[in-house]
């Protein structure tokens, strides 16, 4: 009963409580990263073998080290620059296609009928699987991955294309032509932007999945990128490395999602700004 | 805009039957109604009567399996901004800002981006939402999206305001508030209105004729000229004439509706 009656006085909307609860989620949020890390740190110094062992694994103040040494120098951004480069061809490839054809099979049932069974049939192979194949395709290292990265991210995008386009409000094409609208501007006005917040959600999803087919492609067949490096690292017993390779990505990843995100919204102001209670 | 009153609708024997030769459902059934320019009409019948239906045969969205339907002299083929609809809720485009839903038409039509916008302008001012230009419809109450809809309509100038059931989602209070508004706007800008709905004050308060319907499939059941005077305020609900002819039209629609459950039409 206390918890009950707890929680909305918690809540209340006077100022004192407005500032505690404006710093008090950030410094718990805070809180659980550092906790993270000293659990790390103590594994890695008292060398903890349950079973899982930590005996190789750096610790934090390696990594950082390690991280220090590697972004003073030119030769780290390479693998970064060759990465990018891949998953921004990649992904944009992706997106022509993912929004085109899930635009045309969206809307048009002869394009729903030659167009999507092959998609379904390719869908359920993980991209990963394709190295082998993409390696005797292509005539070079770059084009092979690049393919890889592509076929990841489009599958996303094009069934969310198709599915924002499918669930497109028939009313709302139906006041379009009310209002004097022909096909092109019911395409336009009205399927395209009726379409998008499902498009984004794709690009998004997209992303993240062609950031592991980018890595996954890296590791199996490169000679440069941050997923070769880290790799590599293991192969030399550059134990540290491997960790900022990892780092590395997990950022790499997260910035690239927020860019989709933050272009996502200026493209949809209509959206409204989702807020958690409690925030 | 042309010369001569315009807003002429002549429903001709319409039937209308959705479904293949497995399921058939006949909607509507040798309807006949004609309308004089500027006039009000309402569409009044139990739910499921294809009263709906009916309406969306004038504003073009399904097409008749037999009879016509004519409107200033045309017959109508497919929908047109010449015979914009009202919808019951939903119906505003989420992503265009208020002022650009209401644009729609004028922009349909070529017409450039600054007589747009001060025509546009004009009808948000008449529906009282002057000051909402730069809002997103999901920003708004209900009673506002649907002064929206209505100005999105008018300002095409159009010769039928199709309405199905406009205010049948908002509270009470709204509804009477969007049905003295509309009897306002109606009265600056003479359109010939038809005007779905299942509430029998409201049909009588708002129109200047009602169309009882039966229950499916839709036919004219009888149809009463309202002679209550206008320009008509809420308190008209409250006098003997209004009381009188709710009776008659309560005791139709009471048998319509009952009919609706207990005997399946032939």
């Amino acid at each position: 009963m206390a918890t009950l009656v707890g929680v909305p006085a918690a809540r209340s909307s006077t100022a004192a409580s407005a500032r505690v609860a404006s710093w008090r989620r950030p410094a718990l949020r805070t809180l659980s990263v550092g906790l993270f890390l000293l659990a790390w740190h103590a594994a890695t110094l008292w060398d903890l073998d349950l079973y899982v062992r930590f005996q190789n694994i750096p610790s934090p103040g390696d990594v950082l080290a390690e991280a220090a040494e590697l972004f003073g120098s030119p030769g780290f951004y390479v693998h970064i620059l060759a990465s990018l480069e891949r998953i921004w061809l990649g992904f944009a490839i992706a997106t022509v296609l993912g929004v085109g054809l899930g635009l045309l099979i969206g809307r048009f049932a002869f394009a729903e009928d030659t167009l999507l069974p092959p998609i379904e049939l390719f869908r359920p192979i993980p991209a990963v699987a394709w190295v082998p194949i993409s390696i005797m395709l292509w005539p070079t290292e770059r084009s092979s991955i690049v393919f890889i990265t592509t076929l990841g991210a489009f599958f996303p995008i094009v069934l969310n294309t198709i599915h924002g386009v499918e669930g497109i409000d028939r009313q709302l094409v139906r006041a379009a032509t009310s209002l004097g609208a022909g096909r092109a501007a019911i395409f336009r006005e009205v399927v395209l932007p009726g379409a998008l917040p499902s498009i984004v959600t794709g690009l998004s999803v997209g992303m993240g999945v062609s950031w592991i087919c980018l890595i996954s492609a890296e590791m199996i067949s490169g000679q440069f990128g941050v997923g070769y490096f880290t790799w590599v690292a293991y192969g030399i017993v550059k134990y540290a490395q491997i960790v900022v390779g990892m780092l590395t990505i997990g950022v790499l990843g997260m910035l690239s999602s927020a860019l989709i995100r933050l272009i996502g919204a200026r493209f949809m102001p209509w959206l409204p700004r989702r807020e958690k209670e409690g925030a | 805009m042309s010369g001569g009153p315009t807003g002429r609708i002549e429903i001709t024997d319409l039937g209308i039957v959705f479904g293949h030769d497995g399921r058939r459902v006949e909607a509507v059934r040798r309807f006949t109604l004609m309308t004089t320019p500027g006039e009000f009409v309402a569409l009044l019948g139990p739910s499921g009567c294809g009263k709906t239906t009916v309406l969306n045969a004038v504003a073009g969205f399904v097409q008749p399996t037999v009879g016509r339907v004519v409107v200033d002299g045309e017959i109508v083929t497919e929908p047109g901004a010449d015979r914009g609809m009202v919808f019951q809720q939903h119906s505003l485009f989420p992503w265009k800002t208020v002022l650009a839903n209401v644009e729609f038409g004028l922009k349909m039509r070529g017409i450039g981006s600054m007589e747009r916008t001060s025509q546009a302008r004009a009808y948000l001012n008449l529906v009282g939402l002057a000051g909402f230009e730069r809002a997103y419809p999901g920003e708004l109450s209900g009673g506002m999206q649907q002064r929206v809809g209505i100005a999105r309509v008018l300002v095409n100038r159009p010769r039928v305001m199709l309405m199905d059931e406009p205010f049948g989602a908002l509270d009470a209070q709204t509804r009477l508030a969007m049905q003295e508004l509309l009897l306002g706007v109606w009265r600056e800008v003479r359109t010939t209105v038809l005007f779905v709905t299942h509430d029998i004050d409201e049909a009588i308060f708002l129109a200047d004729r009602v169309a009882v319907m039966t229950a499916r499939p839709g036919q004219i059941r009888d149809i009463l000229t309202v002679k209550l005077p206008r320009p008509r305020a809420a308190e008209v609900i409250a006098t003997p004439e209004f009381m009188a002819l709710k009776a008659r039209v309560l005791a139709q629609v009471r048998e319509e509706s009952g009919r609706a459950w207990i005997e399946p039409r032939p």
